[in-house]
């Protein structure tokens, strides 16, 4: 049931008709875009944070004290005693290499381990000529480890710059001022001579009888040897088989005293012919001997 | 015909886009307000779909996230009058639905009352060639159809095959792989005004969006307010809005004719304004506060305060008894009904089965309409209200909503029309180079 009471007068008032412009209705429909509303809720903070850090580290001051603190960062971090290397220890090496390598690698300790190039320490140290193989690592106990294999000289090998110590594989083991320094070592000389070093080994071998008298063996021609010994003499050997032949020589010495004669020279070139040439005051004492015979 | 074969088939395909997209606009432009719904399609699949019509009548597809209204501006009689005015209101109701559902729609479905609809029944036949029917075959007795000249300045909005008949069969709804010879078939034609298709045409597209599908109004009325049986054993829909009143007849799940009457609730506002001598806002209010079509002897105790607006507030305070305010709009809303019982005359309502009318539209809220529609239209009158649809706020499930909720149902469950089926192969060399060269043309 209605009441009978008048009811609020009505309102006369021209009615309000908002309606969007055509532009405000078409920025509407582009703020309700997917891709614009994505773009809105990611891009627009992302760009405000890249805008203020860009803007932030445009100042030079700003930017190297985020330099000097990643550095200070770092440094702490590097320097912490678990990373120190305090002390060097080099195993494999004699004393004289192992003074060498210490002066060589220069490290002031402690130092840091992030601060040392092993590699390239390896590479300097391995470059040495007495040094055959290198390892270098940070070992236990904050030690620079530096591992080294030496070559072992087994010869004395003259060349026209001086004397060089060779290993048996031939390759070059250091230097030395004189012949005395490394009387143990036998001598070899001549162009090539390194090349077939396990020969002149044996032959020094087959040659041990007369091992004091021996000086050394000559490569001639890169082909053969020829044995020099005292007081001038030489031993000619030929290319093939030179030890078999340097054994009959041993032989013809321990039933002869070949060698102990006043001979120059023994050409052993052709095994079927071994050939004797005699000092040159030699041979005029043969002839006088044989003219004194001649005489009786 | 052949343009608008076209034109309506794009507009198919515009709406096949918008549905693969998910997001769809219903624009209801009536002449009192405009309407929007915003859909979204999630597809089926969240209800278990059955046989049949499914859940919730097949409509658990699609939820209403968007919706608003706003007063119509520049339509009369359920046509556009003044486009610029229309722009806007489509603009504000389209904005304020988008601002609801957050998200931006390009694909709009309009469905508007006016324009002279006019209903035409075609019959064509043709042999079936295969013995079996075939989708060709259907194609081919759509467009065997005698098409009536109907004059140049109308367009066809719907074109329904409403019935299919083989051989000595009839009542058919799908005669695809039945065996027959002569396949015949009725067509529900409804044309409007060009010029009002035109016109909603480029008032959409002044709004940057894109029209999916037109559709008239009583014709969605019915599809929202009449339920299954009603649409199966005959039923018609009085969609009664303000400029325009709609009237669609369903019989067997199809529109079988359609008109509407040109009288609505602005013409009962503007006898009331005339009447009472009060302006046309006041007689509007005066109308949805107090109307009503049968008095009492208490509507003559009750006084309404009308208000005279001539400044002397002190002197001039009119009132009227609510039974002279009944005794102003009781005349108007016969004569529409009465319109309207004429039109079913002509078409031959009285000879369905079952003859209910319901009434539905702002206008159908008057008190007492339905005891007077009884008396006019007959005893099997009920008022109908929306299809209910998920996600559709409280105030728009009234009965001024069921031409924008009949469409929504329209967009997710399209019936067949004419132009969903293709047209017969021997009609396409005529023009077929032609049309090899124009999409040459058009795409490069």
């Amino acid at each position: 049931m209605r009441t009978m009471t008048a009811p609020p007068r009505p309102r006369t008032r021209p009615v309000r008709d908002p309606a969007p412009s055509k532009w405000g209705y078409r920025w509407q429909r582009w703020m309700l875009t997917p891709g614009v509303r994505t773009g809105l809720r990611v891009g627009v903070p992302a760009l405000i944070v890249a805008l203020a850090v860009a803007g932030w580290a445009s100042n030079d001051a700003n930017r190297e004290m985020i330099v000097a603190q990643y550095a200070q960062a770092k440094a702490a971090i590097q320097h912490r005693p678990e990373f120190m290397v305090t002390g060097l220890a080099i195993s494999g090496a004699d004393e004289e290499l192992a003074d060498v390598v210490t002066e060589l690698v220069q490290v002031v300790f402690p130092v840091s381990s992030f601060d040392l190039d092993l590699e390239a320490m390896r590479k300097k140290v391995a470059e040495m000529p007495a040094v055959r193989d290198v390892y270098v690592r940070v070992g236990d106990g904050g030690a620079l480890e530096i591992g080294i294999t030496p070559r072992v000289p087994v010869a004395l090998w003259r060349t026209a710059d001086g004397l060089r110590l060779i290993d048996a594989d031939g390759v070059f083991a250091g230097d030395v001022a004189q012949r005395a320094e490394r009387r143990d070592l036998p001598l070899i000389a001549g162009e090539g001579a390194e090349d077939d070093l396990t020969e002149a080994l044996a032959l020094f071998r087959t040659a041990a009888p007369v091992a004091e008298r021996v000086r050394g063996l000559v490569r001639i021609g890169e082909r053969r040897w020829d044995m020099v010994l005292d007081r001038g003499q030489r031993i000619m050997l030929p290319t093939d088989r030179p030890t078999v032949a340097l054994d009959r020589v041993m032989q013809m010495e321990a039933t002869q005293d070949l060698l102990a004669r006043d001979v120059a020279m023994v050409d052993m070139r052709n095994p079927g012919r071994p050939t004797v040439r005699l000092q040159h005051d030699a041979v005029a004492a043969t002839r006088n001997a044989s003219g004194t015979g001649a005489n009786n | 015909m052949r343009d608008l074969y076209e034109t309506q088939r794009a507009m198919r395909n515009v709406r096949k886009a918008a549905m693969q997209r998910g997001v769809i606009a219903i624009l209801d432009v009536g002449t009192s307000k405009i309407a929007c719904l915003v859909l979204r399609f999630d597809g089926p699949g969240r209800m278990p779909q059955v046989d049949g019509i499914g859940a919730l009548a097949g409509q658990s597809q699609f939820r209403v996230i968007g919706a608003a209204t706003t007063r119509s501006r520049g339509v009369r009689f359920g046509e556009i009058d003044a486009m610029q005015e229309t722009e806007r209101a489509i603009r504000t109701a389209v904005q304020a639905a988008q601002k609801m559902a957050e998200v931006r729609v390009d694909h709009v479905i309009a469905c508007f009352s006016g324009a002279n609809p006019r209903s035409y029944g075609l019959d064509g036949a043709v042999d079936v060639a295969a013995g079996v029917v075939t989708e060709g075959d259907i194609g081919r007795v759509l467009a065997s159809c005698e098409v009536p000249d109907f004059g140049h300045d109308r367009d066809v909005l719907h074109a329904h095959p409403v019935n299919f008949a083989l051989d000595h069969r009839s009542g058919m709804a799908d005669p695809r792989g039945q065996v027959g010879n002569r396949l015949a078939t009725d067509l529900h034609l409804l044309t409007v005004d060009a010029t009002a298709i035109r016109n909603i045409f480029f008032c959409i597209k002044r709004c940057d969006l894109e029209l999916a599908g037109l559709a008239s109004s009583a014709y969605t009325a019915g599809f929202s307010t009449l339920v299954e049986d009603e649409q199966e054993l005959g039923a018609a829909c009085v969609d009664m809005g303000g400029g325009s009143t709609g009237l669609s007849i369903f019989w067997k799940k199809h529109m079988i004719y359609s008109d509407a009457v040109r009288m609505g609730g602005d013409h009962v506002t503007g006898d009331i304004s005339m009447g009472l001598q009060v302006p046309m806002q006041v007689a509007e209010r005066i109308k949805t506060f107090y109307g009503g079509v049968v008095a009492t002897g208490m509507d003559d105790r009750e006084k309404i305060e009308i208000g005279g607006d001539t400044g002397d507030w002190e002197r001039d305070r009119r009132t009227v008894s609510r039974a002279e305010l009944i005794g102003i709009m009781r005349p108007r809303i016969e004569e529409i009904l009465e319109e309207v019982r004429a039109r079913l005359d002509a078409a031959g309502f009285e000879h369905l089965p079952s003859q209910q009318i319901v009434l539905t539209g702002g206008g159908s809220q008057i008190p007492g309409l339905d005891g007077l529609a009884a008396k006019i239209l007959g005893q099997q009158v009920r008022l109908g209200r929306p299809l209910r649809v998920q996600g559709l706020p409280q105030a728009a499930t009234g009965p001024a909503f069921s031409g924008a909720v009949g469409c929504a149902l329209f967009a997710a469950h399209p019936q067949d029309e004419w132009w969903d089926f293709d047209i017969p192969a021997d009609t396409y060399p005529a023009r077929s180079l032609k049309r090899a060269v124009k999409w040459f043309k058009d795409n490069w």
